[in-house]
């Protein structure tokens, strides 16, 4: 039963990992391919790393907990890398995709 | 079980890999190329937490964190960069 | 003299539990080095933290914690099939959401819940800090995601911060 829950977190996170990358190298722009990475990726290894956690909690009979010090590092570091690489491209004014839709709430 | 969703695994973030270096290669811009590294990073995490369970030894989770921190400095320096025009002032 | 000694409470918990997972034990040794730590370290620091954070209400804080990881989840679920979906019906666009908030740590913490969850990554946040441009991957109707963003998040960390 473990093992299955194990496997099966594990091929979740890789799976993920694998979409996010997939996002990177196929989405047109690079605010779109921004997307790929700070979210899928990030949850694919927080999944593997939870699995990571269950599995040598349950081989040395001690609570691993560390690996989730990992996990909230990746959640709370990858929208702060992506609002910097984010604003970078702005500033040097990276090409956008022609149908970007453009909305200014309340502002000119 | 475990070793074969370990094995499954393995070529699925090969394949993550294969596709960052593709976009890494190809740009066509500098942040493109950044987001790739980033990306290269987070995957490298998943590669050592996976060589972690499926060689049963808690090492590989030190050089995770490492990554991690590092890879994390490395982004934020390269975009401040891009900014700013340099690192330090 | 309890706001001299621990100028910011918050941070030594925070410290105090990252030094006993870093090493990974609960062994008597560590709890007590890891507590002496989270009483020098904010103290010796503590120019650099000029400001307090308080949170006023530590359920609201925790129920929010909680509905930010559900919708992580969802989210990247959603993500998941618009990037393996065909990429020319995906409609991106730029979005300038209007900030209730007024504190940097409750803003910091909204722009970071936006990269994290829906089809959405906050790019840039404007000088007088009253506009916040987020990047969506996929628009169906702009008014629901703003409004999803004001009530499922900005609203709980307006409780939270600056009731």
């Amino acid at each position: 039963m473990l093992e299955w829950l194990l496997a099966a977190l594990i091929v979740i996170g890789a799976f993920f990992t694998l979409v996010g990358s997939i996002g990177l190298y196929k989405l047109p722009d690079f605010y779109m391919r921004l997307h790929g990475p700070t979210k899928a990726s990030t949850l694919g290894v927080g999944a593997v790393l939870v699995a990571s956690a269950v599995y040598f909690t349950f081989k040395t009979g001690d609570v691993s907990l560390h690996e989730i010090l990992v996990t909230l590092f990746l959640f709370i570091t990858a929208p702060v890398s992506a609002h910097l690489m984010a604003k970078a491209a702005l500033h040097i004014q990276v090409k956008q995709l022609e149908r970007t839709r453009q909305t200014h709430k309340g502002q000119d | 079980m475990i070793h074969t969703a370990i094995m499954i695994a393995y070529v699925m973030v090969g394949l993550a890999f294969v596709l960052s270096l593709a976009r890494l290669v190809k740009g066509p811009e500098l942040p493109d190329r950044i987001l790739a590294l980033d990306t290269l990073y987070i995957n490298t995490i998943a590669l050592l937490i996976l060589l972690g369970i499926h060689l049963g030894s808690a090492m590989y989770f030190e050089a995770a964190l490492l990554i991690a921190v590092m890879g994390f400095m490395g982004t934020l320096a390269l975009s401040k960069y891009l900014l700013r025009g340099d690192i330090m002032e | 003299m309890m706001r001299r000694l621990l100028p910011h409470p918050v941070l030594s918990v925070f410290l105090w539990l990252i030094w006993l997972l870093l090493n990974n034990t609960m062994a008597a040794g560590h709890v007590v080095l890891g507590a002496v730590l989270a009483v020098f370290i904010p103290w010796l620091s503590s120019a650099f933290w000029p400001e307090q954070v308080c949170i006023k209400k530590p359920l609201v804080l925790l129920r929010y914690i909680l509905v930010v990881l559900w919708s992580i989840i969802v989210a990247n679920i959603n993500v998941a099939r618009l990037i393996l979906g065909r990429s020319d019906k995906l409609q991106p666009g730029f979005i300038s959401l209007e900030l209730r908030l007024q504190s940097p740590v409750g803003i910091s913490m909204l722009s970071n819940t936006i990269s994290l969850t829906p089809g959405t990554v906050s790019c840039d946040l404007s000088d007088d800090r009253r506009y916040l441009l987020i990047h969506a991957l996929h628009i169906d109707d702009v008014e629901a995601i703003i409004s999803d963003i004001q009530n499922r998040f900005e609203q709980p960390l307006l409780e939270i911060f600056e009731s």
